[in-house]
């Protein structure tokens, strides 16, 4: 039943759209038909996308035509080694959010439309992984991101839309700017398919247009990737929309439309060079020192995490912009690292909301007494992202600044490091007020969440707590390794996809 | 006969919308299903489709466009229109590709010719259609509440 | 050549209304300038000299058509634009019943 070769790659696609048009059709017959459907529709995935893992590693790329036309005239999607690899991260936090959200929308309006709206949005970051061509790519793009302008705004409280109507413009003019790219693109390839545009690049030489497309990507991606200096939309957004949504908007989708998409087109269409290497090491750095010190004067919860996206969004662009195997390595590590872990904290914000009402930290005080889980999951989240051994975010954080060092780049591994304890007083200061100290009178009849939020933190911790043992050797060799030899590999890509189909 | 003028627009143009609506759906019908052959196809035929439910709703007043097509049936036909698209395109795995065009091509320039592409049309058009005039209603029921407050 | 010129000339006219004005609507109507110069930039890329009209007919000879590909694209580029456009308009309309003004410099709440 479950298709064993490259079959599987349209399904990523169509498996979470027939979910969400399902809802869409039927979800409001039976009251409990919305939760049953996107937990079902993410947890096919997520085994779709742990499956293909093992074929990648069976059989190297692969490469399915969509409808019969062999690119490149037709449609192509790509399935290698970083696809599987963020296919993975995307739809593992999208399952244990879907588990999450059960239990806390009850406090929102509509579940039927959350549920068709996340479907929706999850659908549109698989199509953008796993897409060979460029105006299909821009397409789920522009599917995902729509659906995350109307979910940030799905409250439809005053600060909720004021943040959703920035968000949404900052993005637009975004999207118009990667569209004009792939405009100018075309009108020098003459073609659409990546593999095949990458090997006119290698005939014809990269001209003096490339130049201009460079740019309208890096700002164009850049600010869906919240890269510093486009990152202002972030920290309005993430802290307005619902916690799930924080937790899947600031947990996958910066990265898979931001940096997975700079990743593949830098690295496998164009070709990296030495210039383009040193922007991202640049604005990696520029955006890990001010996420950090703009985090640490906050005491809205949420808004202190966001900035706190925005500055582990710099290591991970760091490490891709060193080039070598080990920075690249650190990098790709780092971002599945930050999914788990702080997916986790926007979930345990997500707890503490649930449960008392508010997001100040001036008003919290000593609450792991009485909601233990949600304290024990935020003391993990937290020492992983300070970078506490043995909790995966030392050992990715730990990789880049090595890299850093031997790739003889001394201010940047200084700065990186500076980032780091920053980080870690932080959120000292996090659990100190909110978690960890004398109990407040008022807060003294507050319950544990319900059991749903908590199987989905615990299993996240869990996540954390074992991540390093994704560098161990055999599982290394099937998950992060291929990975990261489809970076090195480059521009090789256009070979290998030519081979395969 | 003094009670029509109410709502809505005057009497001419009410009675010119009476005369055009039913030709305006059935040429948005003739572009939806001549695609294959002339430009247009799903998208515009929806919105053509669409617009003379609006043209309805500009004449006529809020109430006469809703009773014609209530916003429960626009959610339908949108979701009916998603679904069948989607179902059209994994019958495509029976040929053995996702979205491959599996029925009889025909010959070229004839009306039932072109495999899956006049389907494919058809459902388009209740998807766009049906959520162009949701978004219509949408927007102008949004309007009846901001005035209600005032 | 000046034909393409003038397009990114609109194009950068759009990003000046979307930086300098204050009112939403006049912001929405700034992308939706910024959105018709990039979908006529595409179409303007694919003309070729002499070309007609992409469209088969059972009488005509196939020479000569200019380039089919943008314009399938630019349909759906402007069926997309349609539907940011329409978001952020009901999101502006939500926007007015809230804070009772469309100047952006008086919607300011969240800060720092």
């Amino acid at each position: 039943m479950i298709p064993v070769s490259a079959d599987i790659i349209p399904l990523f696609v169509a498996v979470p759209l027939a979910g969400a048009f399902l809802n869409s059709l039927i979800g409001k017959k039976v009251k409990w038909l919305p939760d049953v459907i996107g937990n079902l529709t993410t947890l096919a995935v997520l085994v779709l996308s742990v499956i293909s893992v093992r074929l990648v590693t069976e059989y190297g790329t692969l490469v399915y035509s969509v409808g019969g036309w062999k690119p490149p005239v037709g449609i192509g999607m790509v399935l290698d080694g970083l696809t599987a690899f963020m296919l993975v991260t995307v739809n593992l936090v999208a399952f244990f959010v879907a588990v999450f959200s059960v239990n806390y929308m009850e406090k929102y309006t509509s579940k039927q439309k959350f549920y068709t709206l996340f479907l929706l949005m999850l659908a549109g970051m698989n199509g953008v992984i796993a897409t060979g061509d460029m105006f299909n790519l821009f397409v789920f793009l522009e599917i995902a991101s729509v659906a995350s302008y109307a979910l940030v705004a799905f409250g439809t409280e005053k600060h909720e839309l004021e943040a959703a109507f920035k968000y949404a413009v900052m993005s637009t003019v975004g999207s118009l700017f990667v569209l004009l790219g792939i405009v100018l693109l075309y009108s020098y390839t003459s073609t659409l398919n990546m593999a095949d545009m990458a090997r006119v690049f290698a005939q014809k030489g990269t001209g003096d247009i490339t130049l201009m497309v460079s740019v309208l990507f890096i700002m164009g991606f850049g600010l869906k990737a919240a890269l510093v200096p486009f990152h202002a939309w972030l920290p309005d957004a993430h802290p307005s929309a619902p916690a799930p949504i924080s937790a899947m908007l600031s947990g996958v989708l910066i990265k898979s439309l931001g940096i997975y998409v700079l990743c593949r087109i830098f690295y496998s269409v164009i070709g990296i060079t030495p210039a383009v290497a040193s922007i991202f090491l640049f604005l990696g750095a520029l955006s890990m020192v001010i996420g950090v010190f703009l985090a640490i004067g906050q005491w809205d919860l949420k808004r202190l995490l966001a900035y706190h996206s925005i500055s582990q969004i710099g290591y991970v662009v760091l490490g891709i912009g060193l080039g070598t195997p080990l920075g690249i390595l650190g990098g790709l590590f780092h971002l599945f690292n930050h999914s788990m872990f702080k997916s986790l904290l926007f979930l345990n914000s997500g707890a503490v909301e649930y449960s008392t009402g508010t997001r100040d930290l001036q008003k919290m005080g000593g609450l792991a007494k009485r909601m233990p889980v949600t304290g024990a999951t935020n003391f993990v989240a937290s020492m992983s992202i300070a970078g506490i051994p043995p909790f995966n975010g030392f050992w990715s954080k730990l990789i880049i600044i090595i890299a850093a060092v031997q790739a003889g780049r001394y201010g940047y591994a200084f700065w990186a490091v500076l980032a780091s304890l920053l980080t870690l007083a932080s959120f000292m200061k996090v659990m100190k007020y909110g978690f960890f100290d004398r109990l407040k009178e008022r807060w003294g009849r507050i319950e544990e969440v319900p059991f749903f939020m908590k199987l989905s933190m615990v299993a996240l911790a869990l996540i954390c707590i074992f991540g390093g043992v994704l560098l161990l050797g055999g599982i290394n060799q099937v998950f992060l390794d291929r990975a990261t030899a489809v970076l090195l590999r480059g521009t090789q890509y256009a070979a290998i996809v030519f081979k395969g189909s | 006969m003094s009670r029509e003028h109410e709502k809505g627009m005057s009497l001419i143009v009410k009675t010119v919308t009476r005369l055009t609506v039913g030709i305006i759906f059935l040429y948005g019908i003739y572009i939806v299903s001549h695609g294959h052959l002339t430009p247009g196809g799903g998208f515009a035929g929806g919105v053509i489709i669409a617009l003379s439910f609006v043209h309805l709703m500009l004449a006529f007043g809020r109430e006469a466009a809703l009773k014609k097509l209530s916003r429960a049936a626009a959610s339908f036909f949108e979701s009916t229109g998603a679904i069948m698209f989607l179902v059209i395109a994994l019958l495509g795995f029976t040929g053995g590709y996702f979205f491959l065009n599996f029925l009889g091509k025909g010959q070229p320039f004839k009306l039932f010719s072109a495999g899956i592409i006049p389907l494919c049309n058809i459902a388009i058009s209740f998807k766009v259609g049906a959520g162009i005039f949701a978004i219509f209603v949408a927007l102008v029921i949004l309007e009846l509440e901001v005035e209600g407050k005032e | 050549m000046i034909v393409y010129l003038l397009t990114l000339v609109l194009f950068s006219l759009g990003i000046y209304c979307v930086v300098r004005k204050r009112n939403v609507i006049k912001l929405i109507v700034g992308i939706m300038i910024m959105e018709y110069a990039v979908n006529l930039f595409f179409i303007l890329v694919a003309y070729r000299m002499k070309g007609r009209a992409p469209i088969f007919s059972p009488d005509a000879e196939i020479v000569n058509m200019v380039d089919p590909l943008p314009q399938a694209l630019v349909l759906t580029a402007i069926v997309i634009g349609l539907a940011t456009t329409a978001l952020l308009v009901g999101i502006a309309m939500k926007i007015y019943e809230k804070y009772h003004t469309f100047d952006i410099t008086k919607i300011r709440e969240l800060r720092g």
